[in-house]
């Protein structure tokens, strides 16, 4: 595993003083938060944030981390010291279980070891939760996703350790983006025979090449000739569940939806298809196609800036 | 690393009011008193009229999760993590408005 310097990663001094550390761990925090941040990796360089403040804001934690010394730098090959561990007994509590699961292997290795939080024996598991990314068929037909998850676990020395799983989980037909699916008992386990907690999946759809989604219902920009809107026309469209020929008016212009009810994501009721139409000029690349565009112009008395007065 | 392949088959939490406030407490690792305050400030709108009738949608379990990492990460009282939580609304509704209408999200805001 990489060894993590986490004076650098608050970039602080290794003399920093408590408020240093917490005045920069909070400037870092404002930047990088996933509720707030758009900055490309904001959640894994938050977790970072975190796990370094989690470790330097805590003094023993702080004062263990620094016996390493100056012997590695940030991202070298690093195994814990054979003398490593002896002696710590953590008084504070160390990072909640479900906040550790967050955490590096560099950090469980060095860190846990320290104690689970008191008071929390007889409680139940905590509750677990991820994000998954799904594909928008899943939702029309239903499907499997597996999962891998890092969650923390209690061994037989009361330690918290990270374990690795993976899940297979039944995506049901009509899932929408930002609903959960709860799975009960697969969150983090109880201890002493109190019950596991729940796992939490929030969903969300990989974007899609053609479909838009918002709710339940789908948007789809569907390209027109022009001259299938002047004179209307039945056309062809993809949708989810196979193609549909739709019937164009005479006089559609780019921008007019039409609403195919039923189409969007299957439920209760069902959501729909929005097809918006996009009116696409052919190229005058030929001498021919140059030809009709030039009679176009010479024949049709057509003003687009009529309305601007010019 | 051990594999469970058995297939598993949840509960969906979605426009429907399911969970209780005790579920959603825990589930936030906070205490019912807490959602009892975001109710009253109206972050969580849950279906129900008496406390113990009260159930929770998928949108209330966002915000919640939402308020709690606000406050603990920002030190922000409720009220602060509720204004947070209506601009971010606000940023997320726009994007999405943005994206829909075919322009690229990633654009620098500033």
């Amino acid at each position: 595993m990489e060894f993590k310097d986490y004076y650098k990663t608050l970039g602080v001094e290794r003399s920093a003083t408590a408020d240093d550390i917490k005045s920069a761990y909070r400037k870092l925090a404002r930047k990088y938060h996933p509720d707030v941040s758009k900055e490309p990796h904001a959640e894994a360089r938050f977790k970072e944030v975190g796990e370094a403040y989690e470790v330097l804001q805590n003094m023993e934690k702080r004062a263990a981390y620094d016996q390493l010394g100056n012997r590695w730098r940030e991202g070298q090959e690093f195994t814990p010291p054979p003398e490593w561990g002896a002696g710590f007994e953590s008084t504070q509590g160390g990072a909640s279980t479900t906040e550790a699961a967050d955490f590096s292997d560099f950090f469980s290795s060095l860190f846990g070891n320290f104690s689970r939080p008191a008071g929390s024996a007889h409680a139940r598991g905590e509750d677990h939760h991820a994000k998954i990314f799904i594909s928008l068929e899943d939702a029309f037909h239903g499907g499997t996703h597996t999962i891998t998850l890092r969650a923390p676990q209690v061994n037989a020395h009361g330690q918290v350790v990270l374990r690795e799983r993976s899940l297979n989980v039944q995506i049901p037909k009509g899932i929408r983006e930002s609903q959960h699916i709860r799975l009960a008992g697969q969150g983090v386990p109880g201890i002493k025979g109190t019950a596991p907690g729940d796992l939490y999946l929030e969903i969300h759809f990989h974007p899609h090449p053609l479909y838009q989604v918002q709710g339940r219902d789908l948007s789809l920009s569907l390209p027109i000739a022009p001259w299938e809107t002047a004179l209307g026309a039945t056309v062809k469209a993809p949708t989810p569940t196979g193609v549909v020929e739709v019937k164009i008016l005479p006089g559609s212009q780019s921008g007019r939806k039409l609403r195919l009810k039923g189409r969007g994501i299957p439920g209760e009721p069902a959501g729909d298809l929005y097809l918006v139409l996009d009116v696409v000029l052919p190229k005058a690349d030929t001498e021919q196609a140059q030809q009709i565009y030039h009679t176009m112009a010479r024949e049709l008395a057509f003003n687009p800036r009529k309305a601007l007065g010019v | 690393m051990d594999r469970e392949q058995d297939l598993l088959t949840g509960s969906v939490i979605g426009d429907e009011g399911v969970l209780s406030i005790e579920e959603l407490a825990r589930t936030c690792s906070a205490e019912a008193k807490w959602i009892i305050e975001l109710v009253a400030v109206g972050v969580l709108k849950p279906e129900g009229r008496e406390i113990t009738d009260w159930r929770f949608r998928a949108a209330d379990l966002t915000c919640a999760r939402r308020v709690a990492r606000l406050q603990r990460d920002f030190v922000a009282s409720l009220d602060a993590a509720a204004v947070m939580l209506e601009l971010l609304d606000q940023i997320d509704r726009l994007r999405a408005r943005l994206q829909r209408a075919g322009l690229d999200v990633d654009l620098d805001v500033e």
